[in-house]
């Protein structure tokens, strides 16, 4: 069986920055943060957080512009993929025969389903011990597949659905999949990519691992600070991306835009600890997606890194790069210190951003690493902007629950008929 | 209540959660075929005029008849033979 080339063609944001793709890179460009204070907005849901920040998609959602019979079983969660999807269909130019031809299919994920249709879930069972006022909508909106399920409903997509739940690993190893769907010949599109949203409860589950930031709540732009010695925890955020994968020789039939092509994919369990990825466990993912693309570390010029600002987190993955990449000076960083941690939307969002900056010249920093923490040091970290032509990085994403997602990514270059 | 101020109310109803159009909402309206709902939409339809008339849709009793409604005058019909069976203090 020969194997397909799996190209890009077609990217969609919603994102702490905005929606779409431009505000998004407007932000990393910038170097601004989004990170806002959530506390008037927390404090009646969630008493006792000890985090008070977070960063929201600011801007109203054009929700109505989705049809009410798609609309009506999508929380906001859906509602960005949707609309993230929307975004990528166009940038790629697919048309409404491609998407509903059957060799199409979407492989989308998010950690919870609706996090905020949940809460209104339990908050009239608890409050009634009764369903009988729960609509109709509200179980496709809270469903763990939700944003896969309601995606393929309003475009009529008739090819596979995969929705891997796997927390903040979510959207990479959605990628991972629908690349492998593609490069077997299973599918000849696939519309990828993850989201979640901001939620006091969310929120609540990594406060209640001491893994969120807790003393720069009066000071929220300065936190998170991945990788630096004064991190402290994590910041939640919400989006939506979505990347679009097709074969290379369906690109180049329809002469669609390609903006890079995946040629690895990893994703292996830890296998030690659900709430920590081990620094080994991390590195076997590491040389796994290398060999999956037939690679050497010092073929990778740009590691595009989870590092959320944890304590044990950021050690684990920059102990890991140093121990694949030694002294090679691969140039890494995180965009987390921008829009924190968008969870679900995480792979997809900071891919999206990864492959626009290599076609831009132009690597982003990240944000808050002013000083590399004890353990952190030792590798090339970007502290400011870098104007530099990659060819071809790493995508890292690790979750709880102990998976590790990892894609590589390269440069396209016309093929030699 | 009238069966004039009970098709308002339906009205009102159908515009609010189902963001259907007034001009379409003539009595002979078919719910499915002419103003797309479908069974999700009835299940919210139903809680939704519990609500608004203050009767309980009983499943096993009362499904023929839900089933049966086709357009807003069945919806009408229905909810003035619920009304009339309520005890005369709660109509």
């Amino acid at each position: 069986m020969s194997l397909k080339k799996v190209v890009i063609t077609g990217m969609g944001a919603i994102s702490p920055f905005g929606i779409g793709v431009k505000p998004l890179m407007e932000g990393l460009y910038s170097g601004h943060s989004a990170v806002i204070s959530q506390k008037s907005e927390w404090e009646e849901q969630v008493k006792d957080l000890n985090c008070w920040v977070g960063a929201p998609v600011k801007e109203t959602l054009p929700s109505k512009s989705i049809p009410r019979q798609y609309r009506r079983t999508m929380g906001p969660t859906a509602i960005m993929s949707l609309l993230a999807a929307n975004e990528a269909i166009g940038d790629a130019g697919i048309s409404e025969s491609i998407l509903t031809s059957g060799r199409t299919g979407v492989s989308f994920s998010s950690s919870t389903g609706s996090a905020e249709s949940l809460t209104q879930y339990f908050r009239e069972y608890f409050s009634s011990a009764s369903l009988k006022n729960i609509s109709s909508g509200t179980f496709f909106q809270v469903m763990s597949h939700t944003c896969a399920a309601n995606i393929a409903h309003a475009l009529n997509i008739k090819g596979r659905v995969i929705s891997p739940d796997a927390a903040c690993s979510s959207s990479t190893q959605a990628i991972g999949l629908g690349y492998e769907a593609i490069k077997y010949g299973l599918q000849d599109f696939m519309l990828c990519g993850g989201s979640d949203e901001l939620d006091a409860v969310v929120c609540g589950s990594f406060d209640l691992l001491n893994a969120t930031s807790c003393r720069f709540n009066d000071k929220p732009t300065e936190t998170p600070r991945p990788f630096d010695r004064d991190r402290d925890g994590t910041v939640c955020g919400e989006g939506a991306g979505c990347i679009i994968l097709e074969t290379e020789e369906s690109a180049i039939r329809r002469g669609a835009p390609i903006l890079a092509e995946i040629i690895g994919f990893s994703t292996l369990s830890d296998g030690t600890h659900l709430a920590q990825s081990h620094s080994d466990s991390i590195v076997r993912c590491m040389e796994n997606a290398l060999e999956n693309s037939n690679l050497k570390p010092e073929d990778i010029d740009y590691i595009n890194a989870h590092a959320t600002g944890t304590i044990q987190g950021d050690i684990s993955e920059a102990g890991a790069i140093r121990n694949v990449f030694g002294d090679s000076g691969v140039p890494v960083s995180s965009l987390k210190g921008h829009m924190g941690h968008t969870l679900g939307a995480s792979g997809a969002l900071e891919l999206a951003a990864s492959v626009r900056m290599l076609n831009d010249g132009i690597l982003v920093p990240t944000l808050n690493l002013i000083h590399p923490g004890e353990g952190c040091e030792g590798i090339d970290h970007l502290m400011d902007i870098r104007r530099i032509q990659i060819t071809t990085f790493l995508k890292n994403s690790f979750a709880f629950g102990g998976i590790n997602s990892i894609l590589v990514i390269r440069r396209y270059f016309k093929r030699n008929d | 209540m009238t069966e004039q101020e009970i098709a308002e109310r339906v009205k009102k109803i159908l515009i609010k959660e189902f963001e259907l159009k007034e001009e379409d909402l003539t009595p002979e309206a078919s719910l499915y075929e002419e103003l797309g709902l479908d069974s999700l939409d009835s299940v919210d339809l139903v809680v939704a005029l519990e609500h608004e008339f203050k009767f309980t849709v009983v499943r096993n009793l009362d499904e023929e008849k839900i089933r049966s409604i086709r357009n807003l005058s069945d919806i009408h019909r229905f909810i003035i033979e619920k009304q009339n069976t309520l005890p005369q203090a709660s109509k």
